[in-house]
């Protein structure tokens, strides 16, 4: 066996074994660029040949017993050692059998480490492995389609932090949302939206009687409250420690989905001043989750792609739906102009066409007077074309309704509306 | 990562799978795609047949959760040697297309590709898989080019203690290289301790 306590039986003979590379501390790279980590010099006896040490001073070899010796060889094989050390163990495998079986085996073990290629998998793939999968063999217990979105915007977040480096959890991200009709801002950190994520996600675990990650008893508050309330109840700066509860619970609220019955797609979500189906809610957290992702990756330098067509076009159309009640808020406070031609319920009402052209894209007919009314091409007044990830980005309060390079046609009045209303759908 | 996977979990995922719970496989997707598709990519250097591979081995899971018996071994070394046979089967067909098409090559040279190719799979997966401070040690020591006293310090531990941990971690790196008899589970795909 190697690495026994060779000392009486280790005098065999054995050839000289060169060091694996220079010293880390040695301008090997300046020297001989040629000659990287990977390229490791050829195992042999070189007995005549002086180590390229050669112009250095010779360096003073200490004197070390032979579990010293035995402890430096990971050390020495890694080339992590100072020269004298190298000296002296080069020096004990000229006449310590088992010592120099095992300095080759690490030399070459050595060889086999490199770089992690942060080749990122495509996050397409997850779609398509699972589809895959669930085409050989169907699941007794599916996930709704409706969480599919939520589903797969976790799973790319969680994909983005499982790459970044430990120190980029504390990179700074400026969070900016719409608010009282201006943009404004707040500092965070990587973990820090994650954290915030972690707490505003718990409305909808609270809400199907999972644990909340502010703790049982945590009274009703709005999202920026509890994200305000979980930084507050940190006792260190929040760091990469958050992934796992944040991940843990967008499984579980998956799993919990799948296995509730089907109504529980209507069950409420009280958001403390407003409220969502659980269907509506989880779409909104996928959303959020995209756009903090894309925040992330932002402060990351990390390249991040927008959702799927598809889930794109739900999050786009939960926001078409929510638009006529927004409105209707602000005609109460005076912020948007005062209804023009009120209908009967469920009759069609004034309307204002909103075109999302690229993928996820659609016509969606925005009821302008009231909740109440139905949208209807019949009665467009205005029409607004954008691209869909741009139409996000004003829902997400990234930009303002004045840099929303809409194609735009027809009453103005109710064009600015509209986009304000949508601007202020969003939140820290 | 999921390094110290606890047996529980394992144990757990595999009745979820049985059960046909799709919430699980999504699951199961998130800890070990990563794992499944270096590992392939290592063998094959090739993108889409390191896709290929993945699709592969999560289907085969997906119908076969039984075939992972917990008393051999943690999911994460039984989902390693999956991917490893079956990208190794997928290098060897390769290579025998080639070969027909091309005349170019032999058995022998198949062989050797085909153990290189093995040995560096095994070596990723006992750095991903080995515990955290060893593989921080290697990395500090190998990649920053850190001496082991800088080592030691950066890691706050003694400089004897650095020392065991760099040894350590080649050794069980070393283990990549021990070639196997046919059919017993290739080494380095066992306990992550």
């Amino acid at each position: 066996m190697t690495g026994a306590n060779g000392d009486a039986d280790g005098v065999a003979r054995a050839p000289w074994i060169p060091g694996p590379r220079r010293a880390a501390d040695d301008h090997a790279d300046l020297e001989n660029p040629a000659v990287g980590p990977e390229a490791q010099p050829e195992p042999g006896p070189e007995p005549e040949r002086e180590p390229e040490h050669e112009p250095e001073p010779e360096p003073e070899v200490p004197v070390l017993t032979h579990g010293v010796l035995k402890s430096l060889l990971g050390a020495w094989a890694l080339s992590a050692c100072s020269a004298g050390e190298t000296r002296a163990v080069e020096d004990h495998l000229t006449a310590c059998a088992p010592c120099a079986d095992e300095a080759l085996r690490l030399r070459d073990a050595v060889a086999l480490l490199h770089e992690d290629r942060d080749l990122d998998l495509d996050p397409l793939l997850r779609s398509r492995v699972l589809e895959n999968c669930l085409g050989r063999r169907p699941a007794r217990i599916p996930i709704p389609g409706w969480i599919t979105p939520y589903d797969a915007e976790t799973a790319r977040l969680d994909a983005l932090l499982r790459d970044i480096g430990e120190s980029e959890w504390h990179a700074p991200v400026r969070l900016k949302w719409y608010e009282e009709d201006r943009i404004v801002r707040r500092k965070a950190t990587v973990a820090g939206v994650i954290g915030h994520l972690l707490a505003v996600d718990g409305l909808v675990s609270a809400a199907l009687g999972l644990d909340d990650p502010l703790g049982a008893g945590t009274p009703e508050l709005s999202p920026s409250e509890r994200t305000e309330a979980f930084w507050a109840g940190l006792d260190r700066p929040a760091n990469r420690s958050l992934r796992d509860p944040w991940r843990e619970q967008s499984h579980t609220l998956i799993r919990t989905v799948s296995f509730a019955g089907r109504g529980v797609a209507d069950l409420t979500v009280t958001y403390k001043d407003f409220a969502l189906p659980l269907r509506d809610s989880l779409l909104e957290r996928a959303f959020e989750c995209w756009v903090h992702a894309d925040d992330i990756a932002n402060a990351v330098a990390y390249p991040y792609a927008p959702p799927s067509g598809p889930h794109l076009h739900d999050m786009i159309d939960l926001a078409a739906r929510l638009l006529p009640a927004a409105l209707a808020g602000r005609r109460r406070t005076g912020l948007a102009a005062p209804a023009r031609h009120l209908v009967t319920a469920g009759a069609p009402g004034r309307s204002l066409h909103l075109e999302v052209e690229g993928a996820g894209g659609g016509h969606w007919y925005i009821a302008l007077d009231s909740p109440a009314a139905i949208g209807s091409p019949d009665r467009a007044v205005a029409q607004v074309a954008m691209d869909g990830v741009e139409f996000c980005q004003l829902v997400a309060g990234h930009i303002s309704p004045e840099e929303a390079a809409a194609g735009q046609d027809g009453d103005r009045e109710a064009i600015r509306d509209v986009l304000s209303a949508a601007a202020s759908l969003s939140r820290l | 990562m999921a390094m110290d996977t606890p047996p529980r979990w394992d144990r757990r995922m595999q009745q979820r799978l049985a059960r046909g719970e799709a919430a699980a496989l999504g699951e199961l997707y998130d800890r070990f795609a990563a794992l499944v598709h270096n590992l392939a990519h290592r063998v094959l250097d090739d993108d889409d047949a390191a896709d290929q591979i993945t699709r592969e081995v999560f289907g085969y899971i997906w119908e076969n959760p039984d075939a992972y018996d917990p008393k051999q071994g943690n999911m994460r070394a039984w989902i390693a040697r999956l991917t490893q046979s079956q990208a190794v089967h997928r290098l060897r067909q390769n290579e025998a297309t080639a070969y027909a098409e091309t005349g170019r090559g032999s058995v022998e040279e198949l062989e050797q590709k085909v153990r290189r190719a093995s040995v560096a799979a095994r070596a990723d997966y006992i750095v991903t898989s080995m515990p955290r401070p060893l593989r921080a040690a290697l990395e500090l020591a190998y990649f920053q080019r850190r001496d082991y006293r800088q080592t030691a310090v950066d890691l706050g531990v003694t400089e004897d203690e650095a020392r065991r941990r760099l040894r350590l971690g080649l050794q069980l790196l070393s283990s990549a290289n021990t070639r196997h008899p046919e059919g017993g589970g290739p080494p380095g795909y066992g306990r992550a301790r």
